[in-house]
């Protein structure tokens, strides 16, 4: 009995050691090659800081390039799960990338945490235990600048590309957006060349232009559009006007309102370290996206310290308690594993010579998604 | 739908198809001449609009740097022709596939290494900033107006080039003989890599004016590779107005399909789903006349090699 005894409390020793520093290995799938890499260098950035810092050296980061290709993120996703047998995944930053992969992980038991995308084919019904989304539902921005937007607009021309996370956008900002629409237009993903789009948007007789582009698309819409003559005002969401894009517009996003769950100026202790550690590493200011990443990476340090990756139940658990200090201030998990959180609308202004955003008010306080009562967790 | 819309539109896709048309140009002229298919030619566009953003931004000058992405791309290409291309004439198209596939990553990543993975910015020069009023009450931004010009004198240029000049008699002849044209003299290796660097040349300029007006990054030139591929299909490989007939037809159909194809499908379709049917089926229209062209018409419009 008592050899018994002494062996189990030896094996609970061993346990609570291990949840310490056991190896847990983290497979990252994010663009870095490509029109969409300065998003994933972004998020790869942030989270390889983010874990750096925490001096956890059972960390094995296991990093892969998308190329913001669906067929060739599927494959990655495969190879992490089979041959390098990954506890945690992360790191998509485009929504037809996360569709194609994350149900496939999250039904083989792996845990996927999001740091950007957040489709809402897996937010109501499709919602699963394995998946959390630590970044937004795609919806959510949308919601606050179409709230916002009533404001100052009647008849507002949306565009959006056309994948999933584009139809969320402007699905989102007609939830709340109660003027007309002069128009609707879903481009290509990837398009360069906003000509006809804009041709449109003159001819089309609206007081506003709200427009869902990230990466190079805004930069190609906002370089054209200032150029055409048109002068209807712009707004959009945060990935429009984030700080990877912001250099390349130049200043003709100057003044433009835009929101966002976090912006470089956002008062407290954890956004100032982690503004000024990611600044000081990199050399630039970081974006939306690094924000994300970094609470990802520091969500998963904290859950690892409650708990064993190896027990998945504990495991969820702890992460679904969100216990980290998150750099957009507030932050918690819907029934969904999707955040409640606030929504600001900042607007692009000049520090000196770099082109930034500020937080000028606050569009939602606590907001959750519209598809939360429809999952059955 | 007014006609200052219509007339926009119009303009919009002929400057689309004029910009497509200084990328095909050398990509069809490579292969007509060399009968070579460079993949690289993307990564040659790119060198242009790096060069350009770059020089601009250090010389503050959008001028300096247009001359800066010529020189930069026709370098370049003729140091691509000499180092690599060269080898692979005589093989056949799957090795050259391979080679310039290779050349696209080295030219990707080289670029990363150079000047990082955000984009770069190149704006406008002041002289072609704003817009100007077209007939029929409409606007049209200046810029995209000069851009159809330098496409129409390039256009010119190359014909003359091609038809009047001695240089033109011997990419004629390089085309139609190359053993013949080297025994009667002619240094066809300089030959080559002239033809090389004036195709490349005219990919760094369109990537040059295109850089500012959209954003200057990696992998910008594969998107506009695809496309310029598509247009010397329907043209006819190897036919300089086999590329600018093509050129132009893809430029408006593709606009045109954009603006047009999610209207009439709002007529059948509730608007909600209009929009991005109608997004997704004029993302495919130019592929659709490709294919209706290879089905009519198998070697494209004007064939160089019928």
């Amino acid at each position: 009995m008592r050899k018994i005894l002494a062996a189990g409390a030896a094996a609970l020793v061993l346990m609570a050691g291990a949840a310490q520093a056991e190896p847990v290995k983290i497979g990252v799938i994010t663009t870095l090659s490509g029109g969409g890499a300065g998003l994933g260098i972004d998020m790869r950035d942030a989270f390889e800081l983010a874990v750096r810092q925490s001096g956890n050296g059972e960390i094995e980061l296991v990093v892969e390039d998308d190329a913001q290709k669906p067929e060739l993120a599927v494959q990655i996703a495969e190879k992490m799960i089979q041959s390098d047998k990954v506890d945690l995944m992360t790191g998509i930053i485009w929504s037809n990338l996360a569709m194609a992969v994350i149900p496939n992980a999250v039904a083989q038991d792996i845990i996927y945490l999001s740091p950007n995308a957040g489709p809402s084919a897996l937010a109501g019904a499709n919602c699963h235990p394995n998946y959390f989304n630590v970044a937004y539902q795609n919806d959510n921005f949308h919601e606050a600048m179409g709230e916002y937007d009533n404001k100052d607009y009647k008849k507002t021309f949306i565009l959006a590309p056309n994948y999933p996370a584009g139809k969320d956008a402007l699905t989102g900002f007609k939830r709340y957006y109660k003027g007309d629409l002069a128009g609707e237009v879903y481009t290509q993903v990837g398009q360069t060349d906003y000509a006809a789009e804009i041709a449109e948007i003159r001819a089309s007789g609206a007081d506003s232009v709200y427009f869902f582009l990230p990466g190079g698309m805004g930069i190609a819409f906002m370089k054209q559009y200032a150029q055409s003559g048109v002068d209807i005002p712009v707004t959009g969401p945060g990935f429009s006007f984030s700080q990877d894009v912001l250099p390349a517009i130049g200043d003709a996003a100057l003044g433009v309102k835009n929101s966002g769950t976090w912006a470089k100026d956002l008062d407290n202790a954890a956004n100032k370290a982690f503004v000024e550690a990611f600044s000081k590493e990199y050399g630039r200011l970081p974006s939306i996206y690094a924000a994300q990443s970094w609470d990802t990476a520091n969500l998963i340090l904290s859950a690892l310290g409650k708990a064993s990756v190896k027990d998945k139940d504990a495991f969820r658990a702890a992460l679904k308690e969100a216990d980290f200090a998150s750099v957009r201030g507030k932050f918690k998990f819907n029934r969904n594993n999707h955040p409640i959180q606030d929504i600001y609308v900042t607007e692009v202004v000049k520090e000196g010579d770099v082109l930034t955003n500020r937080i000028i008010d606050t569009a939602f306080t606590d907001h959750g998604d519209a598809y939360a009562d429809q999952c059955a967790m | 739908m007014s006609l200052a819309l219509l007339i926009e539109q119009l303009l919009n896709g002929l400057q689309l198809g004029v910009m497509l048309f200084l990328i095909a140009a050398g990509l069809t002229l490579i292969f007509g001449v060399m009968g070579l298919i460079n993949l690289a030619h993307g990564s040659l566009y790119m060198v242009g609009a790096f060069a350009c953003a770059s020089v601009a931004a250090a010389t503050g000058s959008f001028w300096i740097g247009l001359v800066a992405s010529l020189a930069a791309s026709a370098a370049a290409g003729a140091l691509m022709e000499i180092t690599v291309i060269r080898r692979l004439y005589a093989r056949d198209h799957l090795d050259q596939v391979l080679a310039t596939f290779a050349l696209i990553l080295v030219f990707s990543e080289g670029t990363r290494w150079l000047f990082g993975s955000f984009p770069l910015y190149l704006d406008i020069p002041p002289a072609l900033q704003g817009a100007v009023a077209l007939p029929g009450g409409g606007q049209y931004p200046l810029y995209r107006l000069a851009i159809i010009g330098v496409g129409v004198l390039v256009a010119a240029g190359l014909y003359l080039l091609i038809g009047r000049t001695r240089l033109g008699m011997r990419i004629r002849a390089g085309e139609t003989d190359r053993e013949m044209i080297a025994a009667l003299g002619v240094d066809i290796r300089a030959l080559y890599t002239l033809v090389f660097a004036l195709g490349a040349a005219l990919a760094g300029l369109a990537g040059a004016l295109v850089g500012a007006l959209q954003s200057v990054q990696v992998g910008m030139g594969e998107p506009a590779l695809i496309l310029a591929f598509v247009v010397i299909v329907i043209g006819g490989i190897g036919s300089i107005k086999g590329a600018l007939v093509g050129a132009v037809l893809v430029g408006l159909v593709d606009t045109m399909g954009r603006f047009l194809l999610p209207k009439l499908l709002a007529l059948t379709l509730p608007a909600t789903q209009a929009g991005p049917v109608g997004a997704a089926l004029a993302s495919m229209l130019i592929y659709i006349l490709m294919a209706l062209i290879l089905a009519f018409r198998p070697s494209g419009l004007f064939s160089a090699r019928s």
